[in-house]
C-alpha cells in the first residue's frame, strides 16, 4: 500500500533544480527589481488615486513643516542670525534638509511594519523577501525625487546658480539611500520579534531630527555643544549628509562636511556606520527571511 | 493514465521532508520584555506538521494531495513552493508556479488592469510579458467590460473569476494548486475543469491539494493521503478517496442496541443489531454511490415466530423514507424461528441514494402486511453515502441518455 522504498538521490543534475526555502534574495535580480519597483509604483499610485490634487499632497507636508520652521527661526526665534555668512540661503538649506530628513523618516518608519503588513504575500507567495523593505525605500525615493525638484526651484529662486559641486549630489543621496536601506532591513526584521520597535523608532527619529543640521546649522551647533556631544553629533551619517548637501547644493559659504567636522579622517566613522548598518541590516534580514512565513 | 518512461526525470522529487513548527507557549514579542527579563526561558512546544515525506511526481501527472484539516497538506504544498523551508530535499524540473490561494496580492483599490499586471510580475513575469497577457486573462475571466473598474466594486464572482484567470496565465510546467476548484458558479467551474483537462492533456504537471474527493477521483492520476503529517497512502485516487472517507467518519460503527431505539412492538422478538456492508462484504461507515450495498438486521426471537416480516425504511436527514425494502411484497414465507434463536435478515440493493447521511428504521412484524409489530428499531445507527456530484435528487439512478435529430439520425455524442 505505502510507497515502495524510493531511490536515494545521488546527484543533483539528474533530479533537477533543488528548491530552497524562502530567502531574502533568490539571485533573480530582474525579478527583484521588477517586483520592488512595481510594488512601490502601485503604492504610489494608490496614495493619490482619486484625489484631485494628487501628487501635490506629497509636497504639502515638508512644505508646511518648512513654512512653520522658517517663520519661527527667521522672524521669531532668531536662532540663526540672518546676518551670518550665507544666511540668505537659510530658507533653501532648511527646505533641503527637511526634504532629506523626510526621506529618512518615511523610509525607516515606513519599513518597520512592512513585512508584517504584507503577511498575506509572505505566507502565500514565494518571492525574494527583501523586496518588501526595498519597495518601501523605493517608494520614498519617488517622494524624494519629487521634493528635490521643489528644492531645486527654491534654490534657484533664492539666487543660487548651478554649480560644479552639484555633481556630488548623487553621491550624497547614495550615502543617505544606503543608510536608509540598511536601517529599513534592520527594523523590518526586528519588528517581527519586537513589536515595540515602532514607538521606539518614532522617538529615535525625533532625536535624529534635532541631532542633525535641519533647523539649526552645524556652525551654530558647534558653538553650543560640549566636545563630547559634538563628537557624537558628528558621528551621525545624517549630519554629514545634510551638511554636505547644504554645502554642495546651495552655498559654499557653508563649509563642506569634512571641513566643518575637522578633516577627512572624521568621515571614517559616519561612512563606516552607513556601511556597517547596510551589511548588518542585510545579514539580519537574510537570517530572518527563511522563517518569516512561519513566525508571522 | 500517462506513464512516463523511466529515463524521464520526475517533475518533482521530494525526499525526507520534515517540518516542525516551534510554538512558544507564551509570546514574548517586545523589546521591553526581553530587556527586563533577559534570562527568562520561554517554553516552546514543537509541533510536527510533516514527518518523513518522500515521493515523486512524474512529469505530466495530475497529482492529488488529500487529507483532513490539519493533516499537513497545505504545509507540504508550501514546502514544495519554497514558502516554508524544510530540512528535507526537494527538486523540481521545469518552471513552477504556485497558487496557494486564489487572489493573493489583488488590491481592491486598483482596477483589473493594474492588478493583472502586478500579479503577473509577482508570479515572475516581466512587466512586458504581464501586460501582453492582460487581454487573454480578461477574456478568460469574461470581464472585458470591467477592466477599468476597481476591484472593490466587483462582485465576489467576478473577483474569483479574475483571480483564477490570473493564476492560470503563467506559463509554467508545474502548477501547485490549493483548493482552488471550489469557486465560482457551475458554468465557471466547468470552465476551470476544462482548463485542468487541457493542462493535463498538454502534459503539464499539476499538484493539487483538496478535500473534495469527487474532484480528486475525477482528475488525478495519482494521489496521496496525509494524516497527522504522515503519508498513509500513495497511489490510486479511488483508494485515497475511500480511505479519506474512512478517516472522516470513523471506523465501521455498529448500532448499539439501546432501549430507546425500540418500541411499538409486542416484544416477542427484537432487532438487536443493524449494519451496512459494501460490495466486498466489509462493514463501512461511508458507502460509495452506485455500488451494491447490503443492509443487515439481526433479530433475536423470544418466542416461536412463523413468517415474520421485516421492512427497512432508509430515512434521510429530514426523516423521510427515501428507500423502503421489505419482505412483505414478494416473500410471504420467511421461515419459522424458534424461541431463543437469532437470525440475520439481509437486504442487498443498488445504492441509488444521493450523497448524505441516512439512518435505517427496521420494522419487525408478525406475518401479514407488516402492521402487527413485533419490534421497531430506530437506533442511533446511521451511515453516509459519499459522493460529491449530487444533482439534487433524493436518489441517483443510473441513466442512459440519447438524442435523435428530426431527420432520424442519432446524435453520436450522446451514445457511448
Amino acid at each position: 500500500m505505502s510507497a515502495t522504498a524510493l531511490p536515494s538521490p545521488t546527484s543533483d543534475e539528474v533530479l533537477g533544480e533543488p528548491i530552497q526555502g524562502p530567502r531574502a534574495l533568490t539571485g533573480d535580480w530582474r525579478r527583484f527589481w521588477h517586483l520592488s519597483f512595481n510594488i512601490a509604483k502601485t503604492d504610489w499610485k494608490l496614495r493619490f488615486y482619486g484625489s484631485a490634487l494628487g501628487v501635490v499632497w506629497q509636497l504639502v507636508r515638508p512644505l508646511m513643516l518648512f513654512g512653520v520652521l522658517y517663520v519661527f527661526f527667521t522672524k521669531i526665534g532668531h536662532v540663526n542670525s540672518t546676518t551670518g555668512v550665507g544666511s540668505q540661503y537659510y530658507g533653501a538649506q532648511l527646505l533641503g534638509s527637511i526634504v532629506l530628513f523626510t526621506f529618512w523618516a518615511e523610509s525607516t518608519a515606513g519599513s518597520v511594519r512592512c513585512v508584517v503588513d504584507h503577511e498575506a504575500l509572505v505566507r502565500k507567495i514565494q518571492f525574494p523577501r527583501l523586496v518588501i523593505p526595498m519597495s518601501v525605500v523605493m517608494f520614498t525615493m519617488f517622494n524624494l525625487a519629487l521634493n528635490l525638484i521643489v528644492v531645486l526651484i527654491f534654490t534657484l529662486a533664492s539666487g543660487v546658480r548651478p554649480m560644479a559641486s552639484w555633481v556630488e549630489l548623487p553621491l550624497i543621496l547614495l550615502m543617505l539611500g544606503v543608510f536608509a536601506a540598511g536601517t529599513s532591513m534592520l527594523l523590518s526584521a526586528a519588528f517581527i520579534y519586537f513589536r515595540d520597535i515602532q514607538p521606539i523608532w518614532d522617538v529615535v527619529n525625533q532625536i535624529v531630527f534635532y541631532a542633525s543640521p535641519v533647523m539649526i546649522s552645524y556652525a551654530t551647533v558647534q558653538l553650543h555643544l560640549s566636545r563630547t556631544l559634538l563628537h557624537i553629533y558628528e558621528m551621525s551619517p545624517l549630519a554629514v549628509v545634510m551638511q554636505q548637501f547644504r554645502h554642495a547644493m546651495i552655498t559654499h559659504g557653508t563649509p563642506s562636511a569634512p571641513n566643518a567636522m575637522g578633516g577627512w579622517s572624521h568621515m571614517v566613522i559616519p561612512v563606516g556606520i552607513v556601511i556597517i548598518t547596510f551589511v548588518a541590516g542585510f545579514y539580519v534580514f537574510n537570517r530572518v527571511a527563511p522563517k518569516v512565513a512561519e513566525i508571522l | 493514465m500517462p506513464r512516463s518512461s523511466q529515463t524521464e526525470p520526475s517533475a518533482l522529487v521530494i525526499r525526507d521532508v520534515n517540518k516542525t513548527f516551534v510554538v512558544p507557549e507564551q509570546h514574548v514579542d517586545t523589546l521591553k520584555e526581553r530587556l527586563l527579563h533577559p534570562r527568562r526561558r520561554v517554553n516552546k512546544r514543537s509541533f510536527p506538521a510533516l514527518r518523513d515525506i518522500s515521493f515523486d511526481v512524474r512529469a505530466g501527472e495530475f497529482f492529488g494531495i488529500a487529507g483532513r484539516n490539519g493533516s499537513g497538506k497545505s504545509t507540504l504544498l508550501k514546502c514544495i513552493a519554497g514558502i516554508y523551508g524544510t530540512d528535507g530535499r526537494i527538486w523540481r524540473n521545469g518552471r513552477m508556479s504556485t497558487f496557494i490561494e486564489l487572489g493573493v496580492g489583488l488590491n481592491a483599490e486598483l482596477a483589473a488592469r493594474e492588478n493583472v499586471v502586478m500579479n503577473g510580475i509577482m508570479m515572475g513575469l516581466s512587466p512586458k510579458e504581464a501586460r501582453r497577457r492582460f487581454q487573454s486573462v480578461i477574456e478568460f475571466a469574461e470581464l472585458e467590460e470591467f477592466t477599468d473598474l476597481k476591484l472593490k466594486n466587483y462582485s465576489s464572482g467576478m473577483h474569483v473569476r479574475l483571480a483564477f484567470a490570473i493564476s492560470i496565465q503563467v506559463d509554467a510546467d508545474i502548477l501547485l494548486l490549493d483548493e482552488v476548484l471550489a469557486v465560482g458558479d457551475a458554468a465557471f467551474q466547468q470552465k476551470c475543469f476544462d482548463v485542468f483537462n487541457d493542462m493535463r492533456d498538454r502534459g503539464k504537471t499539476i499538484v493539487f491539494v483538496t478535500h473534495d474527493m469527487g474532484t480528486l477521483r475525477r482528475f488525478c492520476h495519482r494521489a496521496m493521503l496525509l494524516e497527522q503529517g504522515e503519508m498513509v497512502y500513495i497511489g490510486d485516487p479511488e483508494q485515497v478517496g475511500d480511505r479519506y472517507l474512512e478517516l472522516n467518519f470513523g471506523r465501521a460503527p455498529e448500532a448499539a442496541v439501546n432501549a430507546q431505539g425500540h418500541g411499538g412492538g409486542d416484544g416477542e422478538a427484537r432487532v438487536t443489531q443493524v449494519w451496512v456492508e459494501d460490495e466486498a462484504g466489509e462493514r463501512k461507515p461511508a458507502l460509495p454511490q452506485h455500488q451494491r450495498i447490503t443492509l443487515h438486521a439481526r433479530v433475536h426471537f423470544m418466542v416461536d415466530v412463523d413468517d415474520p416480516s421485516v421492512s427497512v425504511y432508509i430515512l434521510n436527514e429530514e426523516h423521510k423514507a427515501v428507500v423502503v425494502v421489505s419482505t412483505t411484497r414478494d416473500h410471504e414465507h420467511t421461515g419459522s424461528f424458534r424461541t431463543g434463536e437469532d437470525a440475520t435478515f439481509s437486504f442487498t440493493f443498488q445504492n441509488v441514494l444521493a450523497p448524505g447521511r441516512y439512518s435505517p428504521m427496521v420494522n419487525l412484524a408478525h406475518r401479514g402486511a407488516g402492521v402487527d409489530l413485533l419490534d421497531q428499531f430506530r437506533g442511533e445507527f446511521s451511515f453516509v453515502v459519499s459522493g460529491t456530484d449530487a444533482l439534487g435528487g433524493l436518489v441517483d439512478v443510473p441513466v442512459e441518455i440519447a438524442a435523435k435529430r428530426s431527420d432520424g439520425f442519432v446524435v453520436p455524442e450522446l451514445t457511448s
